[in-house]
Order: C-alpha cells, then sequence, then structure tokens
C-alpha cells in the first residue's frame, strides 16, 4: 500500500512538470498531493503486525508469547511443543462453536498492537469492537489493597446501569484471578454484599481446574474450608513441579499465550462457569475438572458453622431465618404444579410392567448423611466434633 | 519447617507471636494488631543488631499502618546491596499474607511478580496459612524476604543484572 502511494505521488509530481500552464490545475493538483501524503502517513501508523517467531524460546519477557507454553513442557504436561508447528486443524464452520475453538487456536481476544496496554484497556476495547452493544466498565487495581477495595465494592455497588434493582449493582460476580489473595478479597466483597458469585480456577500444570458456585448464607464461602496445605500438613513443595517458579508465570503477558491445553483447559472452566450461569438452577455447587483423567467430580459444599470470616457467619445466620419461608413456598409451588397436571393414566396398559423411578438423591437433612463423597476423593482430616456424638450413643445404649 | 536452617530457626522462635486477628478494616482490634507488630519488628530488629546481622528498615507510610515502606540490605562478597521495599497490608490480612515488592528489581528477575512482587509462593505461603494469626510482618520479613533476597542476590550479581553503586557508571542502578 506504502508503495502505490509512493507511486501515486510520483506520477502527480510528473504531470505537474509536463503541463505547459500549471496556474490552472496546479491548484487541484497540489489538493491530490497534500491528501495522498496524508494517506501515506496513515498507512505508517496503521497496526503493525508481530513478525514471526522463529524459535519457541522459554525466556520469560514480553516479547514472547510463548513462555507460558515452554513452562508446560518443562512439566512434562506435552513433550515437545515445538510439534505443535507441524500440525494443522481443519475447522468445519465458524459460528459459535468454530469461532471459540478458532479463538482458542490462535488467541484472537488480545492482539498483538495491543502490547503495552493494560489488559482491562485491551480487553473493552475488543470486545466493543466486537459487540458496540454491550456495556462495559474497565477497572485496572489492586482489590487486595484497603484503598482498591473500597474502588471494588463501590463498583459493585454502583447501580448506573439499573437504579431499580435491589442489593448490589451486579446479577452475578464472576472471579477469574490467578491467586489467593485476590479470591479471599472476592470472598470478602461478596460476602459483606450478599452477592452471588463463580469461583474459577486452573492448575499450574494447566491440567485441571475447578469452578465452584458461591452463594453467601446458603453455600460454602471461599473461608469456609482451609487450603489444602493448612487443612492436610502436606508441604506444598510436593504438590509443585521442581524448577517451576510460580511468578514466572504471570509475569509477562501471560495473556498472550496461543495453542495452548492451557487456553483449552481455561476454555472448558471459563464455558462451564458460562454454562452455569446460563442454567442457574445449579444443581451442584463446585466440580472439578481433569482433562488428563476426563475425570469431572462434583460436590455440595455446605457453609461452615465456624467459618473465620465473620461476614459470612452472618448471611449463615440470615439464610437459616429465610430458609423455612422459602422452602415452604417451593413447596407450594411445587404442589400447585402438580395439581396443573391432569389425572389418569397416560397408557391404559402395562403390559411389560414399566415403571418410572424418582431419580432425585433423597433430600440430607442432618450433617452425617452427606458424608459420603464423589467416587475419587478421599479426606484428608479425620471427621471432626466427633466427642458431641459420644453422649447420643450412650443414651441410645442406656435405652436399650 | 523442614529444609530450613537452623540460624533462621532459631531467629524465627525468638521474635514474639502475635495474638489478635484483625485487619486494616477491623477498627480497634487493628490498632491493636499494629501494635503487636510494632512490637514484634521492634524485638527482631534488636535481636538483629545484636547479632550485627542487622538488614532492614521498615516503618508505617501512612497513620492507618496500611502502607508500609522502608529499605532492605543484603551483603554479597562483601558488598552491600541496598534495594527499596514496600508493601500494602490486605485487605483480607491476616489470612492472607502481605506481598512483600522490591520495585527495583522489578523485569530483572523471573521469580518476581509485576511491580516487583517477589515470589512467596512456595517457601512462604504456606507457613503463613498455618500460623495464621500468629505470624506477622517481622515473620514475614525472616522467613519470606530474607531468604529470597540470599538466593536471588548473588544470582542478580553474578549475571549482572544488577551492579554495586560503586561500580554503578548511571544513576539508575542499586
Amino acid at each position: 500500500m506504502e508503495a502505490e502511494l509512493k507511486e501515486m505521488l510520483n506520477d502527480l509530481d510528473s504531470i505537474k512538470q509536463s503541463l505547459p500552464d500549471p496556474s490552472n490545475l496546479a491548484s487541484s493538483i497540489l489538493k491530490l498531493q497534500s491528501r495522498v501524503e496524508h494517506l501515506t502517513k496513515l498507512a505508517k501508523s496503521a497496526p503493525v503486525r508481530r513478525t514471526k517467531v522463529q524459535d519457541m524460546s522459554a525466556e520469560v519477557v514480553d516479547s514472547n508469547p510463548y513462555s507460558r507454553l515452554m513452562a508446560l513442557q518443562r512439566m512434562g504436561i506435552v513433550d515437545n511443543y515445538e510439534r505443535i508447528r507441524e500440525l494443522s486443524v481443519a475447522i468445519v464452520g465458524i459460528g459459535g462453536v468454530g469461532s471459540v475453538a478458532a479463538e482458542m487456536l490462535t488467541r484472537l481476544f488480545f492482539r498483538p498492537e495491543q502490547v503495552g496496554m493494560t489488559k482491562t484497556d485491551a480487553a473493552s476495547q475488543t470486545l466493543s469492537d466486537i459487540n458496540p452493544d454491550v456495556v462495559l466498565e474497565s477497572f485496572t487495581m489492586n482489590i487486595t489493597t484497603v484503598q482498591g477495595f473500597e474502588t471494588f465494592m463501590s463498583s459493585l455497588r454502583n447501580k448506573s446501569f439499573r437504579p431499580n434493582k435491589e442489593g448490589s449493582g451486579v446479577d452475578l460476580v464472576l472471579s477469574c484471578v490467578d491467586n489467593y489473595e485476590a479470591r479471599m478479597a472476592v470472598n470478602q466483597a461478596c460476602n459483606e454484599l450478599n452477592q452471588t458469585w463463580m469461583e474459577s480456577g486452573v492448575s499450574e500444570d494447566a491440567v485441571s481446574g475447578h469452578i465452584q458456585l458461591l452463594i453467601p448464607g446458603e453455600t460454602a464461602c471461599f473461608a469456609c474450608a482451609p487450603p489444602l496445605v493448612v487443612a492436610s500438613g502436606v508441604d506444598e513443595r510436593t504438590l509443585k513441579r521442581e524448577g517451576v517458579c510460580a511468578a514466572s508465570f504471570t509475569y509477562y503477558h501471560e495473556a498472550f499465550f496461543p495453542l495452548s491445553t492451557d487456553r483449552h483447559n481455561l476454555g472448558v472452566v471459563a464455558g462451564l462457569s458460562s454454562a452455569k450461569y446460563a442454567e442457574v438452577t445449579a444443581t451442584f455447587w463446585t466440580c472439578g475438572y481433569n482433562s488428563l483423567k476426563d475425570f469431572f467430580p462434583t460436590m455440595e459444599m455446605r457453609p461452615n458453622p465456624q467459618c473465620s470470616n465473620a461476614a459470612c457467619l452472618e448471611r449463615q445466620k440470615e439464610y437459616l431465618l429465610v430458609k423455612p419461608a422459602r422452602d415452604a413456598a417451593i413447596r407450594a409451588k411445587m404442589e400447585a404444579e402438580a395439581l396443573l397436571v391432569p389425572e389418569g393414566p397416560l397408557h391404559t396398559d402395562n403390559e411389560w410392567n414399566i415403571s418410572v423411578e424418582d431419580d432425585t438423591e433423597p433430600e440430607r437433612t442432618d450433617a452425617t448423611s452427606s458424608d459420603a463423597l464423589p467416587e475419587g476423593l478421599t479426606r484428608e482430616l479425620p471427621t471432626a466434633d466427633e466427642f458431641q456424638k459420644i453422649p447420643c450413643h450412650r443414651t441410645s445404649h442406656d435405652n436399650f | 519447617m523442614e529444609g530450613w536452617d537452623p540460624n533462621t530457626k532459631s531467629t524465627l522462635t525468638q521474635i514474639p507471636l502475635l495474638t489478635t486477628k484483625a485487619g486494616p478494616r477491623d477498627g480497634a482490634a487493628w490498632t491493636t494488631r499494629l501494635k503487636e507488630e510494632y512490637k514484634a519488628l521492634i524485638a527482631y530488629t534488636q535481636m538483629n543488631k545484636s547479632n550485627d546481622n542487622d538488614w532492614f528498615r521498615i516503618s508505617a507510610a501512612n497513620p492507618e499502618g496500611t502502607r508500609w515502606t522502608g529499605k532492605c540490605w543484603y551483603v554479597h562478597n562483601l558488598l552491600k546491596y541496598e534495594f527499596d521495599l514496600q508493601f500494602d497490608i490486605p485487605v483480607t490480612y491476616p489470612s492472607t499474607a502481605p506481598e512483600l515488592e522490591l520495585p527495583q528489581l522489578d523485569g530483572k528477575t523471573q521469580k518476581m511478580y509485576r511491580g516487583g512482587k517477589i515470589c512467596l509462593t512456595v517457601h512462604f505461603k504456606p507457613l503463613w496459612a498455618k500460623n495464621c494469626p500468629r505470624f506477622g510482618i517481622a515473620h514475614a520479613l525472616c522467613l519470606g524476604l530474607a531468604p529470597w533476597l540470599a538466593a536471588e542476590v548473588p544470582v542478580l550479581v553474578d549475571s549482572g543484572m544488577i551492579k554495586h553503586k560503586d561500580d554503578a557508571t548511571s544513576t539508575s542502578e542499586s
């Protein structure tokens, strides 16, 4: 394009010189010239494409988009990442699924010309280009500091989009952060604001992840259960792989890693959390995903009555107060719906005695009956509060 | 605590433990916690001085005691390398540890998060979590920053990433 414009300028020049009396045409030619010069400038300032990366190096620098991938190789998740360059994928159809697949394979979201921008600014730029109907508000701050936390809280309280909404200004908070401190800050804010949120995470080797729905007071908050290293007493060094420093992952432009299992798994986790939101029914609270074993454990997590978070305990009390009324309302609704169903058999004969059985699990009322864990999970700690059961047993024995 | 040298262990046992579980948003309880923090820090500094191992100065940069600034230094090959030290007390303190920052070393080592936050994930965070709320700033410096400096400064000096202030030609270094 630049070469063409240059040629055009030369042509204009020769026309001007070849004219015997330039006075008539001179002004229009000059105008044309300045226009072409302007275009040349515009062409020069247009986004430059990133040049191809010759070798996929593991060096963690701004200019290397592959460092995270090479870290996965170091951890033994993949044998040789360079081989990705010899592989090709055919995507048939580029709609809802295809575009997401293509996006994961190339990283469309953050663009090379956005290097140097904050991720939030780059994201809102890209997102508003994709869909101008979506109202976006972006913040760049550390939500764990006192000041950042206040800004975070007020941004959640802000109801400028929906002034009549009860509670906070948002319907759901999605926590997609990469560290414990930020998760605890989100937990604190949502407990205080009584805000439903979802927590997500992907393990450092990128092969497993989890999502968790947190409804303050109703389900376990993020502080209800202590971290594994505290609960089990295991040494975190045994959980991590040699030669891998957590800091080196997130150090520079972690958003720029294309073509990775990482993206795939993040996609599973991100997809699950959006799907879960769409469903809202939320029959399961927490689930994990392990892509190596393709194993999908889910479990329900009740709040801890001894949670260290004061706001969580307050929400638990509030929930216990409203629970009977809420349960009654649900029961009444179900009964009303049952009445609407016309009586009478669907089929007049049942030659093979086929019957439909209820597949919903019986409701668990006491803590002991919900002790069973999903397949593949074991408890790290002995069951707590066993001393409380002893007197019960004794009285029942005495009765015998 | 396996794998820690006996020196660090014996120093650690002499730093007073804290008792109040309170963060910067907890009002009067936070003031109590701050007093305990200062007590532990003073005891630790005095211990370092008496062992001829004084290696940091730190104090609150605001009246609320949520922002801390100071200096820390490390002696390598008989040369003293000094760095600015700063950190914020997180809102979820003491459930989560402060993130210690050495802004001058930002971009010079991979063992660091953006903005100069040193990596504490493996060697320190589990210890902090297990000892909440008994550990405070003094413990974070003793078990978090000191081993990091001991591991990283020699590497940074040997690789030429940092220069001693007497050798530095530009003022941007050290």
